[in-house]
């Protein structure tokens, strides 16, 4: 039995929208160069408003609208499309210790990426050479797994696990001998740094496309949430509680690989939140996919905010993957709610 | 609403099954280990697609009809249980309320009374908000079989649904079964309580039916050592006096 759940669902969104809030502003103020929460309020208000800003404030205003607030509210929907992922995920694939790059997309995406950084495929691109490379890259190891994994019966839980797994094999191996094959250091480096994650030098651009993926894909899986739950109950029973399995799985599939594509596409392979952020949810709210698909956004989202702030701040003023952060932060984090609620994985 | 098997084959396994339950009747397959009883039953909940023949539901073809409305009509116990989250009892007993609801359907108190009456029906009332998966195999099938009954069908398809199940629990599962009125198509093991509630039912042996009627005149010693190869004797019930079946045992013998 978990020993902590909450009754009711709606006292812990709302709590969590506040949190959210406080953490877009924080997120914003917080950094190499501190700027006082009131003004982070006041830009925000003048930016949307219309209102003015002192010329001696422009600098500043420059800072938060310019840098920190596209890369703190791309945090935000990273995190949330994460965490919704990585929940969609262990649901179609019938398995705790899924997450959004267990199919393989993740890994696909990072050959893309670091050809372009170290053959310096794309040029035309400009800056989003590196996006677009991930991003197709991302369809085409898509495309491999659901073409490898499908079978007569559709797509089974266990061969998309264990087909995405040796796929992330083959593509890792690509990314790797491409890091080595690097004429000199410095591309290597930023592949690494790519790949591990990364929310610096993100301006407006990349926002819109990933928040609008990140909604409709949401909106999706909220709308699927019973089915989500008849889903985890084994193929057989799904069946019998009238849904149509081999075309669900099918949808799904679709579904986490399109945001998998995109948010890796906009911030490189951010472990962890899409393994973490599922389970500390359940911890919290339990199993059923009408609760877990409000809050995991909304934890997710300030989550990784805060590990965003963390890697600007931690070794400032160089910056950290945010890779190496979500593990030094969840890995103990994890462990230690898991040992206390005598939180019940599958499988028993 | 009836249900009826009409020449159902499946490659390799199963061969020209025919059979079926009128409406309101409680309907039992038996046989040996590999007879093709669950992959039977599997056409009939739609997990398989028959490679020859049709299921009927009330004379139209199951497979004719969408998912979400033959389980509005058909609901079933598999053996296959296997959960991988931590969903509480009632959460579980609630998903037999998803063919009847949409997207974004609120559950009702309708629904939770239906859940909650389920529950007590099948003697788990206590294990509400017990995690599903901390639970005894026997307390898991009971709850399963709430969920049935939650789904509110017409026909209830249920395989081995005495598994796992203490002796007053399997007669207390049974009694349910057959006091719900609905139409019962069921794989029991049990010879005995197959003949005790079942009005009718059918032997499958090597993937074909090779008996079908009443519990008296289908569970003959012959036929039980034909299809079983043990030995046994068939006697009135004391008290009731349904047909039951007492086995030889070879190694006690004298």
């Amino acid at each position: 039995m978990t020993a902590v759940r909450v009754a009711r669902t709606s006292p812990l969104v709302v709590l969590l929208v506040v949190v959210l809030a406080a953490s877009v502003v924080a997120g914003v103020a917080l950094g190499p160069v501190s700027i006082p929460f009131g003004r982070v309020v006041g830009f925000l208000q003048a930016a949307f408003t219309g209102g003015r800003v002192e010329a001696v404030d422009a600098a500043q205003y420059r800072i938060v609208w310019d840098i920190r607030l596209p890369r703190v509210l791309l945090a935000a929907v990273v995190g949330a499309g994460l965490s919704v992922v990585g929940v969609a995920v262990q649901a179609m694939v019938r398995n705790a210790l899924a997450d959004p790059y267990v199919l393989g997309i993740s890994s696909g995406a990072s050959v893309g990426a670091v050809a372009v950084a170290t053959l310096g495929l794309f040029a035309s691109l400009g800056i989003y050479a590196l996006s677009a490379a991930a991003f197709l890259s991302a369809l085409g190891a898509t495309a491999l797994v659901y073409l490898a994994a499908r079978t007569r019966a559709g797509l089974t839980p266990l061969r998309l696990v264990l087909t995405g797994t040796a796929m992330a094999y083959g593509f890792q191996a690509l990314t790797l001998l491409l890091v080595f094959q690097a004429p000199h250091g410095e591309a290597a480096r930023a592949a690494m740094f790519w790949l591990l994650g990364s929310l610096g030098g993100v301006t407006w651009g990349a926002l819109p496309v990933a928040a609008a993926v990140v909604a409709a894909g949401t909106a999706f899986l909220l709308a699927s949430a019973r089915r989500l739950n008849g889903l985890s109950m084994g193929d057989e029973t799904a069946t019998t509680l009238g849904i149509d399995v081999v075309r669900m799985r099918r949808r799904l599939f679709v579904v986490t690989a399109g945001m998998t594509g995109v948010l890796v596409a906009v911030s490189g392979a951010v472990g962890f939140v899409g393994l973490m952020l599922p389970h500390l949810v359940r911890m919290v709210v339990g199993s059923d996919h009408r609760r877990v698909l409000v809050v995991a956004p909304l934890a997710g989202a300030s989550f990784l905010i805060w590990v965003d702030v963390a890697a600007r701040l931690v070794a400032a003023p160089e910056e950290l993957p945010l890779g190496v952060i979500t593990a030094a932060l969840g890995v103990p984090c994890f462990v230690f709610l898991m040992r206390r609620r005598g939180y019940v994985f599958g499988g028993g | 609403m009836d249900l009826e098997l009409d020449r159902v084959s499946v490659d390799g396994i199963v061969r020209d099954v025919s059979l079926s339950a009128g409406t309101g009747e409680v309907v039992g397959v038996v046989g040996p280990n590999g007879s093709g009883k669950s992959t039977t039953l599997r056409c009939v909940y739609r997990a398989l697609r028959p490679s020859g023949g049709a299921v009927l539901l009330d004379g139209r073809d199951l497979l004719s009809l969408p998912p979400r409305e033959s389980a509005r009509s058909l609901a079933a116990l598999t053996q296959d249980s296997h959960v991988e989250f931590d969903f509480t009892v009632t959460e579980v007993v609630a998903m037999g309320r998803l063919p009847h609801k949409g997207a974004f359907d609120r559950d009702t108190g309708r629904d939770r009374d239906l859940v909650a009456d389920s529950l007590r029906r099948v003697d788990a009332g206590h294990l509400a908000e017990r995690s599903f998966l901390t639970l005894s195999g026997g307390e898991r099938q009971r709850v399963l079989v709430a969920r049935a009954l939650v789904q509110e069908p017409d026909v209830l398809v249920l395989d081995e649904p005495t598994n796992h199940l203490d002796i007053r629990h399997q007669l207390d599962v049974l009694a349910l079964v057959r006091g719900t009125g609905l139409t019962v198509l069921m794989v029991l093991h049990d010879l005995n309580l197959a003949a005790a509630y079942c009005d009718r039912i059918h032997v499958l042996d090597g993937g074909r039916v090779v008996a079908g009627g009443k519990p008296v005149d289908v569970l003959t010693p012959d036929l039980v050592e034909a299809v079983f190869g043990v030995r046994a004797h068939l006697v009135p019930h004391p008290v009731s006096g349904v047909p039951q079946l007492l086995f030889e045992h070879p190694e006690v013998s004298p």
